[in-house]
């Protein structure tokens, strides 16, 4: 086992933050290295500032390490300042902890969070001394695998990552890792990458995409079929049925230099019944699994001890949804060894008073900003995307939230939605205008800044058949919102760039024609493309044109419902025909409530799996409209249309 | 009340920059129970004030903040140091008068040792102190200005250690006529022709003057009293090149490899070994 270090380090001096390569992290902590130890590298494949506070990466990180059978150790994509410095010097990919060479693992693990990292996976593998191309390794390099929320369509590297952990890894990694520590007994002899490959396969929630044949007819794909008995047809996700049993990460990495989220995360449920229908997060992660608060409560107190973090998150899809949500909060806020000095953030607000008064209740201190989804400017809107949000709800959340000292509110908008009409996108500026207004009510100087980033269809998703906008068509219409918002006191306006969500949505429904594209542009130089500085969407053009494939063919049409997708063989859990009839109410405006408190739609999540959600509370809590388009609490005649559907 | 706490900084925290220090030192804080006072106002933050800016990628035996405490507090640099990433280690703390002014104004130079690179380093050296003056255009605030730096130099001198290439070991001043225009030890390297970034920076020591003498702003642990640690040779005239402070002559062996190989005595007394107690850096 060597260390790169005394090659590092003269590198560091000549490279932006080059804190991001030392490693030293606040708790973190490796095994012992072991001939018999099956060894990993996790992989963010992004800048160490944006990967390092990563959820995902820091539980597998200690679950793995806590094994007698396993190591793991992390890295992140290095910038492209010390990557030339690396490639000059010939210094490869290298572990942050140890910094040992990435080729003296078993295998890099990638967390596949965005598709524009995609052409940094490459990158990595070519960092660390290996051919991009599965097929070209050699029998004694490490394996490439990838997780996350990408892998729900891993068809765009098929080709070069030898295999795919659907789902959630807490339990996947241990039986991946009995697999290979047979495999690393054996020596990793030749051919023993082909047998490994083979019983990977086996493992529930393993997809090892050269055990399939693909076949075409024209640009239409036929099918992704397995190449031999025993490798299963369809590939369902890897679902842990009760986050209490994984209190992790146990002991969070506290970086030594600045990163996005810096603060401590504790995760208060897995899974969103909301239903909104561009989430493809909320989709993929049914059902809803609460943790106990009492363990939340713990996992704060110790955490904070712990870290020395004065500011923890209670992170979800949907925080305010949690059942415990105000004795957690006040636990936190009363708990004398806090001293009044914890800050207690929600990321992910939901838009009514109620979740402004929890807000207001645990920041007390540093009152700067909220933030609120509405997604869509018209009621008619958020209906089609089942963001059931009356006007009502938000005038009241942020008039709850100026009455009661903030001054600056946020609001996050999608533009090329399916069914848009000029009349939905000028709705988000009326919005962002009367918040404004019910601001200025409260006197101060309030803004409202509307946020507007343009829709790509994710797979697994009741949009994965909808036709995504063009660039002009989106620079259209936030033009339009710009001229209608020019004038406005105190609404500011802020877009995303059209070009980047096009190249994104090239890799979102991309079948495996997509992999040279990736390769293209990373020979090209295309990496980092999440970053406006390094994205260029010429190199996409360019790479999708050579490669004689169709941006229309591949972003901008829509599917049939007969159309074979390129993931139908991997499985979230969600019945195909529950997403087509929810893309065929989305296209009639009809909302589906909340299924936490409201009849099964059957959309196959829980019973596919014999799971059930694990909520602690059968009833939504207080106030706001839930998601259903009406205030609850006051009883109001329903105005969504419950389906007649077939009842599980 | 106010306490001013000394600390190291070794290995491969050099690479943390002055910021991330600071946010290092508030979570050590917070772990380590400190009543720390915080400030008023909105986004009340802890009260900590640091001193001069160590570069990012200089090594330090002798970096200080003075922390504000709500009340009366003892801090014990071994439960300090737990709470503190490895490669950072409380060498001292000692309580502060409301007359000691800030480390931003008391500190007037800084004693370093900085491993160069092979090279003309002697040459480079001897032309340096000879000259009457050197100007140079260096970046101050975004702006490029033009400066002699030859005053800022209080003392220089090379050494062979034997293994590695020449040390550098310089006394800088950090105020000149009472303004903050210190020189930056990479400024130095540079002048004397040498690439910053392949040279290696130890600061050493920060000096104070107190009731004339020269003396560290905490002494480390298990040094003599507060006074043991000063010297009062000469009273210090920080201008040309008259040399302030204690002789700087004779090295202070330590982990670092710009003093690996020297096995020079201890002979003075004039300075505590800042090495005890102190983790090598790794």
């Amino acid at each position: 086992m060597s260390c790169l270090w005394p090659r590092i380090e003269p590198l560091l001096a000549r490279v932006q933050k080059p804190a991001r390569y030392i490693g030293c992290e606040g708790g973190a902590r490796v095994a012992a290295w072991g001939p018999s130890k099956v060894a990993w590298l996790l992989t963010y494949p992004d800048a160490y500032e944006v990967g390092l506070p990563n959820q995902g990466l820091q539980i597998l990180y200690e679950i793995l390490n806590e094994r007698p059978d396993a190591v793991a150790e992390r890295t992140y994509a290095p910038w492209p300042d010390m990557e030339a410095l690396m490639r000059r010097d010939g210094v490869p990919l290298f572990s942050v902890d140890g910094h040992r060479p990435a080729g003296e693992f078993d295998v890099l693990a990638f967390n596949l969070s965005a598709e524009l990292v995609y052409t940094n996976v490459l990158n990595c593998i070519d960092l660390a001394g290996m051919e991009v191309r599965a097929e070209r390794r050699r029998d004694s390099d490490p394996l490439i695998m990838a997780g996350g929320h990408c892998t729900y369509n891993p068809e765009p590297l098929a080709d070069y990552v030898d295999a795919f952990v659907i789902g959630d890894g807490e339990e996947a990694v241990g039986e991946i890792t009995d697999v290979l520590r047979d495999w690393k007994a054996s020596g990793r002899g030749p051919g023993s990458r082909r047998a490994v490959l083979g019983e990977l396969a086996a493992v529930p929630g393993v997809y090892v995409p050269s055990l399939y044949d693909v076949a075409y007819d024209g640009p239409r794909l036929l099918g992704v079929t397995p190449r031999h008995p025993g490798v299963p047809d369809r590939v369902e996700k890897r679902t842990i049925a009760d986050l209490g049993a994984w209190p992790y990460p146990r002991h969070q990495l506290v970086p030594l230099t600045e990163v996005v989220h810096d603060r401590l995360n504790v995760e208060v449920f897995r899974g969103c019944t909301r239903g909104c229908r561009f989430c493809q997060a909320g989709m993929i992660t049914r059902p809803v699994r609460e943790r106990p608060a009492e363990q939340v409560r713990r996992m704060i107190s110790d955490g904070l001890a712990a870290t020395g973090y004065d500011e923890v998150a209670l992170t979800s899809l949907s925080t305010a949804d949690y059942s415990g949500i105000q004795d957690v909060v006040g636990g936190v806020i009363n708990d004398p060894t806090c001293s009044g000095q914890v800050a207690v953030s929600l990321p992910s607000l939901r838009v009514d008073a109620f979740t402004v008064g929890i807000a207001s209740e645990i920041q007390k201190v540093r009152r700067t900003g909220l933030t609120f989804a509405p997604e869509g400017g018209t009621w008619r809107m958020r209906q089609v995307i089942n963001k059931l949000i009356r006007e009502e709800d938000i005038y009241g959340a942020v008039d709850s939230a100026f009455s009661q000292g903030w001054q600056r509110v946020k609001l996050y908008f999608l533009i090329g939605l399916p069914t848009e009409t000029d009349e939905d996108v000028l709705g988000i500026g009326e919005l962002a205008r009367n918040c404004a207004r019910v601001g200025r009510a409260h006197g101060g100087r309030v803004t409202v800044t509307a946020s507007v980033g343009g829709f790509v269809p994710k797979p697994q998703t009741p949009f994965q058949w909808f036709g995504q906008e063009t660039v002009p068509g989106l620079t259209g219409k936030v033009n339009l919102l710009r001229d209608a918002t020019r004038r406005d006191r105190g609404v500011n306006l802020r877009w995303h760039d059209a070009r980047a969500s096009l190249a994104e949505g090239i890799a979102s429904r991309g079948d495996r024609r997509i992999g040279p594209v990736i390769e293209e542009v990373w020979r090209r130089g295309g990496t980092f493309q999440e970053w406006s500085e390094h994205f260029d969407l010429g190199l996409w053009e360019d790479a999708m044109a050579s490669a004689g494939l169709s941006l229309e063919w591949y972003v901008h049409r829509d599917r049939d419902e007969d159309e074979v997708l390129p993931w139908d063989h991997i499985s979230a859990g969600l019945h195909r025909d529950f997403l087509w009839q929810d893309w065929q109410d989305a296209l009639a405006a009809a909302g589906v409530p909340d299924c936490r408190w409201t009849p099964c739609y059957d959309c196959g999540a829980c019973t596919g799996y014999g799971l059930e959600h694990v909520v602690a509370s059968a009833v939504p809590p207080a106030g706001g409209s839930q998601g259903t388009g009406v205030d609850l609490s006051s009883g109001h005649v329903v105005p969504v249309r419950l389906l007649d559907r077939a009842r599980a | 009340m106010r306490v001013r706490i000394r600390f190291s900084k070794r290995g491969k925290l050099r690479w943390i920059s002055h910021r991330d220090v600071a946010r290092v030192w508030e979570r050590a804080l917070r772990r380590a129970e400190v009543p720390v006072a915080y400030s008023e106002g909105f986004s009340p933050r802890p009260r900590l004030s640091f001193g001069l800016a160590l570069p990012t990628g200089a090594e330090s035996v002798a970096e200080y903040l003075d922390v504000d405490l709500d009340g009366e507090a003892t801090l014990s640099p071994p439960t300090l140091s737990s709470a503190l990433p490895s490669g950072m280690e409380v060498g001292g703390t000692a309580p502060l008068e409301p007359s000691d002014s800030s480390l931003q104004h008391a500190v007037v130079a800084c004693d370093w040792q900085i491993t160069l690179p092979e090279g003309p380093a002697d040459d480079a050296a001897r032309r340096f102190l000879e000259a009457p003056s050197v100007v140079v255009t260096r970046e101050r605030k975004g702006h490029q200005v033009t400066d002699d730096i030859r005053p800022s130099v209080l003392d220089l001198e090379v050494r062979r250690p034997g293994a590695g290439g020449p040390v550098l070991a310089c006394r800088l001043a950090t105020q000149l006529d009472g303004q903050p225009r210190g020189l930056r030890p990479a400024e130095l390297i540079t002048a004397l022709g040498f690439d910053p970034a392949a040279a290696r920076m130890l600061r050493t020591h920060q000096w104070i003057v107190r009731d004339g003498a020269w003396c560290e702003p905490v002494p480390a642990v298990d040094a003599p009293a507060r006074q043991g640690a000063c010297d009062i040779r000469r009273d210090p005239t920080l201008n040309g090149t008259d040399l302030g402070g204690p002789d700087l002559r004779e090295p202070r062996p330590d982990t670092h490899p710009a003093a690996a190989g020297l096995r020079a005595p201890l002979s003075t007394g004039l300075r505590a070994p800042l090495s005890t107690g102190l983790r090598p850096g790794g």
